[in-house]
Formats: structure tokens, C-alpha cells, sequence
């Protein structure tokens, strides 16, 4: 295909559905989390938590969809379609654009044997599922290496802000689910406690 | 390609009468070789029996189909189902693929002993059944399986079966198999697994064994007595199997009588003896009986008075609430208490669940809580209710028997022990619960945890 | 009386984990017990409820709730 788009309007787009697409991958992740660990007020049932997450997870592909679209079109950094799905592949920033791909190679995989999960039977879905793990820090540091706004500050605001959430998840649902472990619940207070101002000072916020 | 062994000799005229000749007497039948003192070796087997009888009993030329025999035989299961063979076997046969063979000697009932008894002293029978249950559905392996910790008589039947293949009785060697010693490891399913190479736990039906089984083959289990039965009706006929027993169970079966009686053991009876005769064969109470247990742990408890006249088979004890399961009959004297036996029984049972489904793993331990109220502490009125609210809730929820063999047995002790249950919900424990037990409950050393 | 395929529901008890998502979902046939686990309703699903039995067999997390197709016999 030899369509030359040029022009900011489309690295705009790039960015913008980027972000959007690891906004939603956060939530849904989030709410994969809070769906494995049964949450449910009198209020909100489970069916709900899981109907959000299987549909948010959705639209990820959608804007990733875009995502991919406007950076192939934009002829600035001639990054072929290909290179979305084979990892390490194109010229431009090979490592972390190769990270995009390997995340997004994941989130198919995680999509279409949940898709066919009835004809998959339960065990083989969940053993493909575990990746969902894999697949969205992958997608951080994706954005983080391949973004170009590294520097923004509401960038890494929201950066930060994800890999919070994302952490507080797990770290909800490790106590959740090992209870009776103190070493867990101890071990993730120091955690916090030494990675928040570790994180806070990298990120140039100083005290 | 046919699947039947067929020995040829030199042409002869065909025989004046049937080769084998079946006892005179009409007991005993599978316990007419038994010695007390050691096993029956191959040679004393096959002097007295006659070698396998691949052509039948008949001696024809054209042998018939054993799985026809069997059918009309009305041999049914002998391991606490008593599912009709001939039509296992048949819907074996006419399986996908080869099919398998798995003898079932595991006995996990602990009140049980007829297995046992048929595998130390007459294995031989128990061999030829299942090499001809094998040719007769066209497997392609065979399992006898045993407990694992059974360490002397798994050496004894390996040398058995080593001997009989090398001598080329079997067309195919039999494989000894250890299996873990849990209660609920010895049910169908959970040997299936187990010879897949998975834990031995029971699985979800469909697929049922015998369509897809040991490793996705067809797979006939039957008990080892059902085979040793199976043995004889090759040589005998069906005809002679029929002519004992009921119209409706024909044939013999082994009970094992214990509990409150003179003489406790294994004993071969006449499918359709009451169970009173029963009793007085083992000699007798020792003390005035107040309740028998009929069928094991997975049976029900009824009056000395109803149970006495009650012809021992399946249909009929079925019809009058308890079951024939493995054969077990055990004597309860009045210095006991029910309850109390229920308790201990109905604990043990909930120590001994897969761990796999909700309603047995949650509820088989409420309900042991609750008889234990009610047999040793009280139920300041309120266990026996507590008990059957939480009844319905059990049974028939696992992927399993193991929680409807438990809820039957406690249904029939509230049925048969109703004063005493009411009694001891407003006074607390009587002084039966004193005595020693009588119904067998593994000890912590001879348990096992393991499921491989 | 036309030939209507009728389902059942029926439930695998070693799979299900007691998540009662499916009695969020069809709280007219499936109740929980006090443990939180399923309680079916005896029969098949009223023609009505047939795609919310459905709907519930894929919500399921482990896949416990199975269908079962019916045809009841020709009269």
C-alpha cells in the first residue's frame, strides 16, 4: 500500500488511541482482577463485573485496532503492518514497538480462546488466560520505550497512575486469596512503603 | 479379524455331555475349592474347574457368545451396584476402539471381606473371569486392582498372573495394579482415572466408563467376585447359574456377616435367604439384636424384627430402605447405640470425600457435626431437625455416590433408631454410646492421604 | 403439539466453584445454598428463560453450568 499520509494528525491519533488503549487495558485488567476475586456489593452483582470486563476488554482491541491503523498509515516512521504482530521486526525503535507487538499478540490470544472458551473447556482457556499477566506490563513498557511523550508529565502521571491501580489489584487479590499468610501482608506494606517514594522521586517529583 | 480365541484340535465327534460338570450340591459354588489355610495354586484350580473354557460350556463346535450366556444368566453386579452385566459387558463390546478390562479387588468398604477373601484364596477364578470377560468384549488390557499398601498380596497375585501368562492361559498378561487406599478411591470412575494416570478420584458422567474410559477406551469394571461368578457360568451355563437364588437375582453372592454375631466371616448364600437365616448362618447373635446394618456404609440400618424375614437381593432390600451394596450385614445388640455407630461412620465418611465438590466437601462435615450432637452431647431439640434440613441439601449433589450413600444411611438410622433419636435429642448421650465400637473405622495408622 | 427442543441445565459439581454467577443471572430456576453453591430447580427451563439459561451457561466461570438439548418425544 503506498497511501503517504504525513502530518501531525495522524501521530496525534497514534498517540491518542495508544493511551486510551492502555487506559482500558488497565481497567480491564482491574477488572479481571476484581472478577477472580468474587467482588460483589448488594448493589453490584459479579455477572456485572464480568459482562464490563469481557466488553471493555473489547474495545481495547478496537482502539488498538486504530492504534496500529494510524501508526502503519503514517508514512513518518514507515512502520509496516507486519511488524504489529511479528515482535522485532521494524526499524523504527525495533525493541519497543516490538514489545507493542508481542502485547498485542498476547491480548489476541487472550481474546480468541476466551471467544471459544465453551468449545475450549475450562482448563485450557484459564492455562492461555494466565498471560493476561504477561501481556499488560508488556504494554506499559511498550508505551513508556515507544511513546513519544515520555517526558510529559501527564504522561507519566497516567503511567504511574496505571501501574498503581494495577498493583493495588494484585496486591487485593494475593491477600484475598492467601489470607492466613502474614508474610504477604507484611511484605506488601514494605513494598509500598519503599517503591511509592522510589517511584515518586524517579519520576522527578521530588519531595 | 475375530477377536475370540479359538483352540482347535483334532477333529473329533462332539462331546456326549458338556465337558464341565457343575456341582451337585447348590452351595457352595464359588467357595466350593476354598481351603482356610493357603491359596489355591493353578494346578488345584484347574484340576478341579477344568482349564478356561474358551468354547464354551456347551462343548460345541460352534461356541456360543459368553455376553449372550451372561445376559441370560442375570448375573448383575456383585460391588454395591448391581448393574445386569451382560448388558455392560455388551455395551463394551460395542465400544469405539479396543476395550479394557479392570477388576475391581479394592474393597473399600472396611466391613468388607469377600474381595479379599476371593483374591488370597481363589485368585484363579478371579483370573479366568477376567480373561474371559476380556475375549468376550475384545480388550486388549487387563487390571486387577487392589489396595496399594496390600504390598504381600499384590506379590501374590503378580507370581499368579506371571505364571498363568507364561503358561498361555492368558492370551494376555493381567497387570497387578496398587491403587491409593482411599474410600472413594475404589469406585468406578476414580480406578479409571487412576489407570489414566490422573489422581484417584471419582469424575463427571458422560462420559460414562464404559464408553470412554481407561485412556478414552470402552472400559468393563466389574467387581472381582462378579468375575469369579463369570468364571463359572463359562463352564456351567446360565441355566445352572439361574437355578438358585430369586427370578429377579439370581444366582449366589458372597455376605460378609460381622458385628454382634457368633461367628463373623465371609459366607456364600442363596440370593433370596433371608437375612434372619443369614445371621443364625454366621451362628447367631451374641446378644439380643436391636438393628442390623444391611449393605455397608453405603446400605441402611433396619429393625432385628422388620429385617429378619427379608430375603436378602437387591430389588427387596431396595423396597424396604436399605440396599444389598457389597453384602455386608452387621448385627447391632441392644446394648449399643445406633447413633453412635452412625456418628462414627458418617464422620469417617465426610474424612473421606474427593475434596472435588461443594455440597459433599461443605456438607458430609455439618452433618457428621450434627449426629455427634445428637449421639454424644445432646441436641437440645434441635439436632434431629438441624439433620434434615441438611439432608436434602446433600444428596444428590456430587459428581458421585459418596454423599447419597452417607444421607441414605443417616435417613434410615432416624428412621429405625426414631425413639432413640428423640431420646437422645432431649437428654443427650445414652449409655450405649459407652461401648466399644462395632462398626469398623479405620485407624489414623492405617489411613492413607494420598490419591496416587 | 409441534417439535420444540427443550433444554435441561445440569451442573458438573467437580468444576463448579460456587462463584453464583448463574444465580445472579437465572435466579428464577437456580438458587444458592448456604454454602453458596447451585440448587436447580427439577424439569426443563421454561421456554422463556431459554436464552438466559443460555446466557448463564456462558457466564459461568469454570464452565459448570452445562445444556442439555432435549427433544421431548413425538406425540
Amino acid at each position: 500500500m503506498t497511501v503517504t499520509l504525513s502530518g501531525p494528525g495522524l501521530w496525534y491519533a497514534t498517540r491518542a488511541t495508544g493511551l486510551v488503549a492502555l487506559l482500558l487495558l488497565t481497567l480491564g485488567v482491574l477488572l479481571g482482577v476484581l472478577t477472580a476475586g468474587r467482588f460483589a456489593t448488594p448493589r453490584w452483582p459479579r455477572f456485572l463485573t464480568a459482562g464490563l470486563h469481557r466488553n471493555v476488554s473489547l474495545l481495547v482491541l478496537v482502539f488498538l485496532a486504530l492504534h496500529i491503523g494510524t501508526t502503519v498509515l503514517d508514512s513518518y516512521t514507515s512502520i509496516q503492518l507486519s511488524a504489529a504482530f511479528i515482535p522485532f521486526i521494524s526499524s523504527y525503535k525495533r525493541g519497543w514497538v516490538g514489545l507493542g507487538a508481542v502485547a498485542f499478540d498476547l491480548l489476541i490470544a487472550l481474546v480468541v480462546t476466551s471467544l471459544t472458551r465453551s468449545r475450549l473447556g475450562h482448563r485450557a482457556w484459564r492455562f492461555v488466560h494466565w498471560s493476561g499477566y504477561a501481556c499488560w506490563p508488556v504494554a506499559v513498557l511498550h508505551g513508556v520505550g515507544a511513546g513519544t511523550d515520555e517526558h510529559a508529565a501527564w504522561a507519566i502521571d497516567m503511567t504511574i497512575g496505571c501501574v498503581a491501580a494495577a498493583a493495588a489489584a494484585v496486591a487485593w487479590r494475593l491477600v484475598q486469596r492467601w489470607p492466613e499468610r502474614r508474610v504477604l501482608r507484611v511484605s506488601m506494606v514494605m513494598l509500598a512503603a519503599v517503591g511509592v517514594p522510589t517511584v515518586l522521586s524517579v519520576s522527578g517529583y521530588g519531595w | 479379524m475375530s477377536t475370540e480365541l479359538v483352540r482347535r484340535g483334532p477333529a473329533a465327534p462332539p462331546p456326549a455331555i458338556p465337558p464341565y460338570r457343575p456341582p451337585q450340591a447348590r452351595l457352595p459354588r464359588l467357595l466350593a475349592g476354598l481351603s482356610y489355610y493357603r491359596s489355591v495354586g493353578l494346578r488345584e484350580h484347574e484340576h478341579r474347574y477344568g482349564p478356561i473354557p474358551w468354547r464354551g460350556h456347551s462343548g460345541r463346535e460352534r461356541p456360543e457368545r459368553l455376553i449372550d450366556v451372561v445376559d441370560r444368566s442375570g448375573l448383575t453386579g456383585r460391588g454395591g451396584a448391581g448393574f445386569p452385566t451382560g448388558r455392560k459387558m455388551r455395551a463394551v463390546a460395542s465400544g469405539r476402539g479396543p476395550a479394557v478390562v479392570v477388576a475391581n479387588g479394592a474393597e473399600g468398604e472396611p466391613a468388607s471381606g469377600k474381595d479379599r477373601l476371593l483374591l488370597t484364596r481363589l485368585p484363579h477364578l478371579v483370573m479366568d473371569g477376567i480373561s474371559l470377560a476380556a475375549d468376550a468384549v475384545g480388550a486388549q488390557e487387563a487390571y486387577l486392582c487392589v489396595h496399594q499398601r496390600e504390598t504381600e498380596l499384590l506379590a501374590s497375585l503378580a507370581d499368579a498372573a506371571d505364571a498363568r501368562y507364561r503358561a498361555g492361559i492368558d492370551p494376555g498378561p493381567i497387570k497387578i495394579v496398587g491403587i491409593p487406599g482411599r474410600y472413594v478411591s475404589s469406585e468406578q470412575s476414580a480406578i479409571v482415572a487412576f489407570l489414566g494416570g490422573g489422581p484417584a478420584k471419582p469424575t463427571f458422567a458422560p462420559p460414562r466408563p464404559h464408553e470412554r474410559g481407561v485412556r478414552g477406551r470402552p472400559t468393563l469394571e466389574n467387581n472381582v467376585e462378579t468375575l469369579a461368578h463369570l468364571a463359572l457360568i463359562a463352564r456351567y451355563g446360565d441355566g445352572w447359574f439361574r437355578s438358585i437364588g430369586l427370578p429377579s437375582a439370581t444366582g449366589s453372592a458372597l455376605v460378609t456377616v460381622g458385628g454382634g454375631v457368633a461367628r463373623p466371616g465371609v459366607y456364600e448364600i442363596e440370593l433370596g435367604t433371608s437375612i434372619g437365616q443369614v445371621i443364625m448362618l454366621a451362628g447367631g447373635p451374641t446378644e439380643r439384636p436391636q438393628a442390623l446394618l444391611v449393605g455397608g456404609y453405603f446400605g441402611g440400618w433396619l429393625t432385628a424384627e422388620e429385617a429378619w424375614e427379608i430375603p436378602m437381593s437387591q430389588p427387596t432390600l431396595r423396597a424396604a430402605g436399605a440396599a444389598m451394596g457389597a453384602g455386608m450385614v452387621l448385627a447391632l445388640p441392644v446394648t449399643s447405640c445406633g447413633l453412635a455407630e452412625t456418628a462414627r461412620v458418617v464422620r469417617y465418611l465426610a474424612e473421606e470425600t474427593a475434596g472435588q465438590c461443594g455440597p459433599c466437601v461443605m456438607g458430609l462435615p455439618a452433618l457428621a457435626d450434627a449426629l455427634a450432637d445428637l449421639a454424644f452431647h445432646g441436641g437440645r431439640g434441635r439436632a434431629t431437625g438441624q439433620i434434615q434440613r441438611l439432608l436434602p441439601v446433600i444428596e444428590g449433589r456430587g459428581a458421585c455416590r459418596h454423599p447419597d450413600g452417607a444421607t441414605q444411611l443417616v435417613r434410615s438410622a432416624l428412621r429405625t433408631f426414631s425413639a432413640e433419636a428423640q431420646w437422645h435429642d432431649q437428654h443427650g448421650a445414652c449409655y450405649g454410646v459407652a461401648r466399644d465400637p462395632l462398626l469398623p473405622v479405620p485407624g489414623d495408622e492405617e489411613r492413607e492421604w494420598g490419591w496416587r | 403439539m409441534g417439535l420444540e427442543m427443550s433444554i435441561t441445565l445440569r451442573i458438573n459439581p467437580i468444576m463448579c466453584d460456587g462463584h453464583g454467577m448463574c444465580a445472579e443471572l437465572l435466579p428464577e430456576i437456580i438458587t444458592l445454598d448456604q454454602w453458596g453453591y447451585p440448587l436447580l430447580a427439577a424439569g426443563p427451563v421454561p421456554r422463556p428463560l431459554t436464552g438466559l439459561a443460555r446466557r448463564a451457561a456462558q457466564a459461568c466461570p469454570t464452565l459448570a453450568l452445562l445444556i442439555e438439548e432435549t427433544r421431548p418425544k413425538h406425540r
